[in-house]
């Protein structure tokens, strides 16, 4: 019985990507079944698709830049965090995951009325901004959670060998630290690479990303080329972090 | 350290202040903002039963959410959790994949679904069951469906972390005092659980209130959520004081909602179990 409940609740689950997929292949243009027989038209077609081609490129360089950015700014909140002790760091802590709790759509206004208060016009910039304030937390909580198991005696050990803090932090904290950085980085990188809400807001013409550009095809109704162009998102965004976790156990057995 | 706390202090405190004070100014026939201090904004949200409508629905519709999500997660976080399987790994890794497929494929995929020539229909009418296709879309139903998919995963895993949290030497001293399994399952494991499951309704129903997507795609017009009020106002008629009054109602719903399942019951657990995953 629990058995196929559970199996029921994974076909919920994965009967729209699935459809996604086989539809992407379908050659008719109307309608969305019976499949017509299996042709890659629609990918062509979007491989020929400038504005598409431009909302992916927008994407990539958007993703990996808050992935960059919101990183590196975890790690360093995180360290402060576990490793130091100051007043109000519980509250700190809350208010830092909070963006968690805090509806996209409320984010997206409160961002868009500070630009507005500073007389600026909407630009890449704020949208890297805000994506960077959307995946803080993530970073955070992953990061956070790895260092509580690092040992404060290494460094101390290191320190006391007479390491300073940075040589420390370098030869010891990061090497251990390293696979939830990557883990915080790739996790960014996909939030920021399908968020679609928050960005409603904040793109303009020029820097749609590519759920953006869905959206505004999807105005008309659902066609084969949005399904190629979902079926290729789907790949993307699967096959990277499997290929992360596939080099980062390779590259740990050779220096093994 | 603190690049990360100004960052956080510049980007997200400040802005929501912001809100909050724009809340309270005034729009003028030309559409330019005017600094005020005035419950215009609030007042016009009440006025008729129009927009507090769209606010009981948002509530209604993240309680069917979640009463959904609780009873469609809790036995396959069950199964997990039982299973001597090898491949349990695999199985939470699955669950968990769809946290990476894009949210608005996932969302219009219920277009290809559900459609008048969409899977379902399609089927029907092959097997003869119907003659023209039902047309099942835009309406509460498939908001539903939008929303559990995009939510459930978030319970399971929920329920999942606090289930394997539990002792399972309890179980074994309740079988052996003579308990059946079901009796097991009432009396040690389900109380037990009761934590995950706590935490994962808070997390649905907060995400849930402040959903803009499924609605807009998979809704009617009588569907509309209080994130696509905001939408509108802010994007659709750029009026910025009356948006924020809306955003405000919103967070402040959200807020008495958190600080009460806080006050009771503790935040801390919901941060717990997502790092858990």
């Amino acid at each position: 019985m629990i058995r196929i409940y559970t199996v029921l609740v994974y076909v919920f689950l994965f009967a729209p990507i699935v459809v996604v997929i086989v539809l992407a292949f379908n050659p008719k243009q109307f309608g969305i079944f019976p499949m017509e027989g299996v042709s890659f038209r629609w990918f062509i077609k979007l491989a020929q698709n400038e504005a598409i081609i431009d909302a992916f490129k927008n994407s990539l360089v958007l993703g990996s830049l808050t992935a960059v950015l919101s990183t590196a700014i975890g790690i360093l909140a995180a360290l402060a965090f576990i490793r130091f002790a100051f007043p109000g760091k519980n509250t700190l802590n809350t208010l830092l995951l909070s963006p968690i709790m805090i509806p996209e759509v409320v984010l997206g206004v409160a961002l868009l009325l500070f630009l507005r208060f500073l007389q600026q016009p909407k630009s890449f910039v704020l949208l890297l901004i805000g994506h960077v304030v959307l995946t803080l937390p993530y970073v955070l909580l992953i990061v956070q959670a790895r260092l509580v198991g690092i040992k404060k005696e290494y460094e101390e050990a290191a320190k006391s060998l007479g390491a300073n803090a940075f040589q420390t932090f370098r030869e010891v904290t990061l090497p251990l630290l390293l696979p939830a950085i990557l883990a915080g980085a790739l996790f960014s990188f996909t939030i920021s690479f399908d968020d679609i809400t928050a960005t409603l807001f904040w793109a303009t013409a020029q820097n749609q990303t590519v759920p953006v550009k869905i959206f505004s095809m999807l105005r008309n109704s659902i066609s084969p080329e949005i399904n190629a162009l979902g079926a290729v998102m789907i790949v993307l965004t699967i096959a990277t972090p499997l290929l992360a976790g596939y080099l980062s156990r390779k590259f740990s057995k050779i220096k093994t | 350290m603190s690049p990360a706390l100004s960052a956080i202090f510049l980007l997200l405190v400040i802005p929501v202040c912001f809100i909050v004070v724009y809340s309270f100014w005034l729009r003028s026939p030309s559409g330019a903002d005017i600094p005020a201090f005035q419950l215009g904004n609030y007042a016009k949200f009440f006025e008729d039963f129009f927009y507090p409508r769209i606010l009981i629905r948002t509530i209604r519709i993240s309680f069917e959410t979640v009463i959904l999500c609780v009873f469609m997660g809790y036995i396959p976080a069950y199964f997990f959790y039982r299973s001597e399987s090898r491949y349990k790994q695999v199985f939470l890794l699955l669950i968990m994949l769809p946290f990476w497929v894009s949210f608005i494929i996932r969302t219009m995929s219920w277009i290809n679904i559900m459609g008048d020539s969409g899977l379902i229909n399609h089927f029907l009418l092959k097997i003869g069951l119907i003659q023209s296709p039902i047309s099942m879309l835009y309406n509460e139903f498939t908001v539903l469906m939008g929303l559990i998919m995009y939510l459930l995963p978030f319970m399971v895993l929920n329920i999942y972390v606090s289930l394997e949290g539990i002792d399972k030497s309890l179980l074994e001293a309740a079988r052996c005092m003579g308990c059946t399994e079901w009796q097991a399952f009432r009396e040690v494991t389900l109380p037990l659980s009761l934590p995950g499951v706590s935490a994962g309704c808070l997390l649905v129903f907060v995400l849930t209130a402040g959903t803009y997507l499924p609605p807009m795609i998979l809704g009617g017009p009588g569907n509309e959520m209080i994130a696509n009020l905001i939408f509108k106002r802010i994007v659709g008629t750029l009026d910025w004081p009356y948006g924020s009054a809306i955003s405000v109602i919103l967070l402040s719903l959200l807020f008495v909602i958190v600080w009460t399942y806080n006050r009771y019951l503790g935040i801390n657990q919901i941060f717990k179990n997502l790092q858990g995953n």
